[in-house]
C-alpha cells in the first residue's frame, strides 16, 4: 500500500512539472488565441541561457535577470516579426507558424551556446524526505512549492492589476477590447514575455532535474496531454490536468506497464486525454465555444 | 471567409471564360504530355537522383495529397500521418510476407485499406471534438501506433531490431527492385491515385466535405451527413497515406523500423500541405517539392559555404533556424500556398499570351 501511495505521490508532483510548462501554454492561447508549440524550445533557451550565463561565473540573481530580460526582447521580437503579419489568418496557420518559430529558437539557441548537456545546480539539496512509511524526493516539494507560488502571483496578477484586467478583456472579446481602447498589441508583448517568465521557471526545474540539454524541447509533448484535460483557457485547468496526467502515468507505467510488457508513459496520456474529450469536449475548465450560423 | 480551397473559384474560372470542352482537352494533353515525360525520366535520370530526389519528392507528394484530403477539403486537421504511414508500411509487409500470392498492386491496396480502417477508429473523435483538441487527439494515435509496432514482434515477424526491410518488388514476374523500377512503381501509384483524389473531390462526397470545412454545424443544419462525411474522409485520407508510407518503406527507403514514421513526419507532410496550399491538388506536389529538395538544397549550399569553418552539428542548427525561418516567411507572404502563387502567375500570364496568339494569327482585336 505504502508502494502505491510513493508511486501516487511521486506521479502527482511530477504532474506539477508539467502544469508549469502547461502553464506558458494557457497563457498565450487565452490572450492571443495562439497554440504556441514554440513554448518547449522557449523553456530550452531560457535554461540554456541561465546555464551559460552560471558558467561565467554570475550570481544566480543577476544570471536570472539577464535571461529574464532576454526572454522578454525574444517575446518582443516574436510579437513583431511573426505574430503582427499573422493576425486574422486561421489558428492552424499560426500553430505552424509557431512550430516554424521552434526550429528558428532551438537553432539559433544551439548555434550561440552549445548543444553538449549542461549540468543546472539550483542548490536545492535532494534527499528523500520520510511521511510515515512514504518517502518524497524534496527537489519535487520545492518544485512544487514553486508552482504553487507562481499559480498563485498569476491569479493576482490576472484579477487585482490593470494589465491583468485587460488581459482577460482581450481573451473574452478582442473586438469589444479594442473598442474600448486596449493596445492589443502592447499587451500580447506583455503575455508572450510573461510566458518567457514561466518558461525560465520551468527551463530552471526542468534543467535541473535532468540537465540542459536538447531533450528539454520535448516536455511540450508530455504538456499537450495536460493541456486538453484541463482545457487550453484555464490555469486551474491546467494544474488539474497536470495532477492528472502525472498520477496517471506513473500508475499506469508501473501497473499497465508490466501487464503489456513495455514503456507505456508515451501514449498513455494521450488516450486518457481523448478519453477526457469525449466526455467533456472543451476540457474539464475549458470554455465551449457557443457557435452561430 | 474561407482562405483554403481555391477549387470551386477554379471551376468557376474555367466554365467563365468558355470553351469548356476545349479546357478539358487541353488539360488531358498536358496531363498525358507531363505523365509520358515523368515515366521517360529514368532513361535520362542518374540513380542519384531517383533515389535520393525524385522517389522521395513522389511519395512526399502521395502523402501530402492524403492529408490534404482530410485537412484541406474536410477541415479536419491530424497528426497522426506517421501513424497511418506505418500501418500502411506493417500492414503491406505483412500481407508481402504471408499471402506470397497476392499480386504487389492488391497487397498495397489492401495495406491501404487496413490503414484506412485504422483512420476511421482514429477519427471517432472528431464527431465529438473540433480544432486544437482534435489535432491533440491525434497525437494519441501516432503515439500508440508508434509504440505498438516497436512493443510487439510480430508486426515485423521477430526480427531482432523490430525493423522491416522491402521484401522482393514484383509484378507479373517483372523486378521492380531497380531504382528506375522502384520510381516507376512509384509513379504509377501516384497517378492513379490523384485521378481518383481529382474526381472525388468534385464528387458529392468532396462537397460534403468542404461543407463540413467551411462550418460544420451549418452543414449539419442544412441535412449533409457530417458524421459519415468526417469519417469518410479519414478513411480515404489514412487509406491514401497507408499506402504512401508503404512505398516509403520499401521503394524508397528499403528498411524501416517504428522510427522512420515518428511525430517529425506528420509535422513534415502538415508543413507540405500548408506551403503548397490547402484544399488544391497541385498544391500536394508543390509542397512536397519544397519540403524535399530545399534541405537537399541547404545541405549542399552549407557544405559548399561554410563545410570547413565550422562542425556538422554548428551546420545543421543553421539548416534547422533558417529552414524555420523560411516557413515562416512563407506563412507570412503567401497564406494559401504555393498554389496559390502559380495561379496567380498563371492568371496575369494568361492575358499576355492570348494577346501574343491573336497578333499572331492577325485576328481581330
Amino acid at each position: 500500500m505504502s508502494f502505491f501511495i510513493e508511486t501516487l505521490v511521486g506521479g502527482l508532483l511530477a504532474g506539477v512539472m508539467y502544469s508549469l510548462v502547461a502553464i506558458g501554454f494557457v497563457l498565450v492561447f487565452k490572450a492571443s488565441g495562439v497554440f504556441n508549440f514554440a513554448q518547449g524550445s522557449m523553456v530550452l533557451c531560457a535554461a540554456l541561457t541561465f546555464v551559460t550565463l552560471r558558467d561565467k561565473e554570475i550570481p544566480f540573481w543577476l544570471a536570472a535577470v539577464i535571461t529574464l530580460a532576454i526572454m522578454v526582447a525574444i517575446a518582443i521580437l516574436i510579437e513583431r516579426v511573426v505574430l503582427r503579419p499573422l493576425v486574422n489568418r486561421p489558428q492552424i496557420t499560426l500553430f505552424m507558424a509557431t512550430l516554424g518559430l521552434s526550429f528558428v529558437i532551438e537553432g539559433l539557441a544551439q548555434i550561440a551556446m552549445g548543444a553538449s548537456v549542461h549540468e543546472l545546480d539550483l542548490g536545492i539539496i535532494d534527499t528523500p524526505v520520510k511521511f510515515g512509511d512514504v518517502q518524497v524526493s524534496q527537489f519535487d516539494l520545492v518544485a512544487a512549492g514553486t508552482a504553487a507560488v507562481l499559480v498563485a502571483a498569476l491569479s493576482i496578477f490576472f484579477s487585482r492589476t490593470r494589465t491583468g484586467i485587460a488581459l482577460r478583456a482581450i481573451a473574452d472579446d478582442p473586438q469589444a477590447a479594442l473598442s474600448i481602447g486596449i493596445r492589443l498589441q502592447s499587451l500580447w508583448q506583455i503575455v508572450w514575455g510573461v510566458a518567457g517568465f514561466v518558461s525560465l521557471v520551468a527551463g530552471l526545474l526542468w534543467g535541473a532535474r535532468q540537465g540542459v540539454q536538447f531533450a528539454l524541447t520535448l516536455v511540450v509533448l508530455k504538456a499537450l496531454p495536460v493541456l486538453i484535460i484541463g482545457g487550453f483557457t484555464s490555469i486551474a485547468g491546467a494544474i488539474v490536468g497536470g495532477l492528472i496526467v502525472g498520477a496517471s502515468d506513473s500508475l499506469a507505467e508501473i501497473y499497465l506497464g508490466n501487464l503489456l510488457g513495455g514503456s507505456v508513459s508515451t501514449w498513455f496520456s494521450y488516450v486518457l486525454a481523448v478519453a477526457f474529450l469525449l466526455v467533456r469536449p472543451a476540457g474539464l475548465f475549458g470554455e465551449a465555444p457557443i457557435e452561430r450560423i | 471567409m474561407s482562405t483554403i480551397g481555391s477549387d470551386t473559384v477554379e471551376q468557376f474560372v474555367a466554365a467563365d471564360t468558355g470553351g469548356r470542352s476545349t479546357t478539358i482537352w487541353w488539360r488531358a494533353g498536358a496531363v498525358t504530355a507531363l505523365l509520358a515525360l515523368l515515366a521517360a525520366l529514368p532513361l535520362v535520370a542518374s540513380d542519384y537522383w531517383l533515389n535520393a530526389v525524385l522517389i522521395p519528392f513522389l511519395i512526399m507528394s502521395l502523402t501530402a495529397l492524403g492529408l490534404n484530403l482530410l485537412m484541406g477539403y474536410a477541415g479536419q486537421a491530424s497528426l497522426g500521418t506517421g501513424g497511418f504511414m506505418l500501418v500502411g508500411t506493417y500492414a503491406t509487409y505483412n500481407l508481402l510476407l504471408r499471402l506470397p500470392e497476392l499480386p504487389l498492386p492488391v497487397s498495397l491496396l489492401l495495406g491501404g485499406i487496413i490503414s484506412g480502417l485504422v483512420g476511421v477508429i482514429a477519427g471517432l473523435p472528431s464527431l465529438r471534438i473540433k480544432g486544437f483538441y482534435l489535432v491533440a487527439s491525434t497525437l494519441a494515435t501516432q503515439f500508440l501506433l508508434e509504440w505498438l509496432f516497436n512493443q510487439y514482434g510480430w508486426f515485423s515477424n521477430y526480427s531482432t531490431s523490430s525493423s522491416i526491410s522491402a521484401p522482393r518488388l514484383a509484378i507479373l514476374g517483372r523486378d521492380l527492385s531497380s531504382p528506375a523500377g522502384r520510381y516507376l512503381l512509384t509513379l504509377a501509384t501516384v497517378a492513379v491515385v490523384t485521378a481518383i483524389a481529382v474526381r472525388l473531390v468534385r464528387s458529392q462526397t468532396g462537397r460534403t466535405w468542404m461543407a463540413i470545412r467551411d462550418m460544420d454545424t451549418a452543414a449539419a443544419v442544412i441535412g449533409i451527413p457530417v458524421a459519415s462525411g468526417k469519417l469518410k474522409a479519414f478513411f480515404v485520407s489514412s487509406l491514401v497515406i497507408g499506402i504512401a508510407g508503404a512505398l516509403w518503406g520499401f521503394a524508397y527507403l528499403g528498411t524501416v523500423d517504428a522510427r522512420s514514421f515518428n511525430l517529425d513526419r506528420s509535422f513534415q507532410v502538415m508543413f507540405a500541405i500548408i506551403i503548397g496550399g490547402m484544399g488544391s491538388i497541385v498544391g500536394n506536389y508543390l509542397g512536397a517539392a519544397f519540403m524535399i529538395l530545399l534541405p537537399i538544397l541547404l545541405d549542399h549550399v552549407g557544405t559548399r559555404l561554410l563545410g570547413g569553418a565550422i562542425d556538422a552539428g554548428q551546420l545543421e542548427n543553421f539548416q534547422r533556424a533558417f529552414f524555420g525561418a523560411l516557413i515562416i516567411w512563407f506563412l507570412i507572404k503567401e497564406p494559401r500556398g504555393l498554389a496559390a502563387l502559380l495561379s496567380q502567375a498563371a492568371a496575369r500570364l494568361a492575358p499576355l499570351i492570348e494577346r501574343r496568339s491573336r497578333h499572331l494569327r492577325g485576328g481581330r482585336a
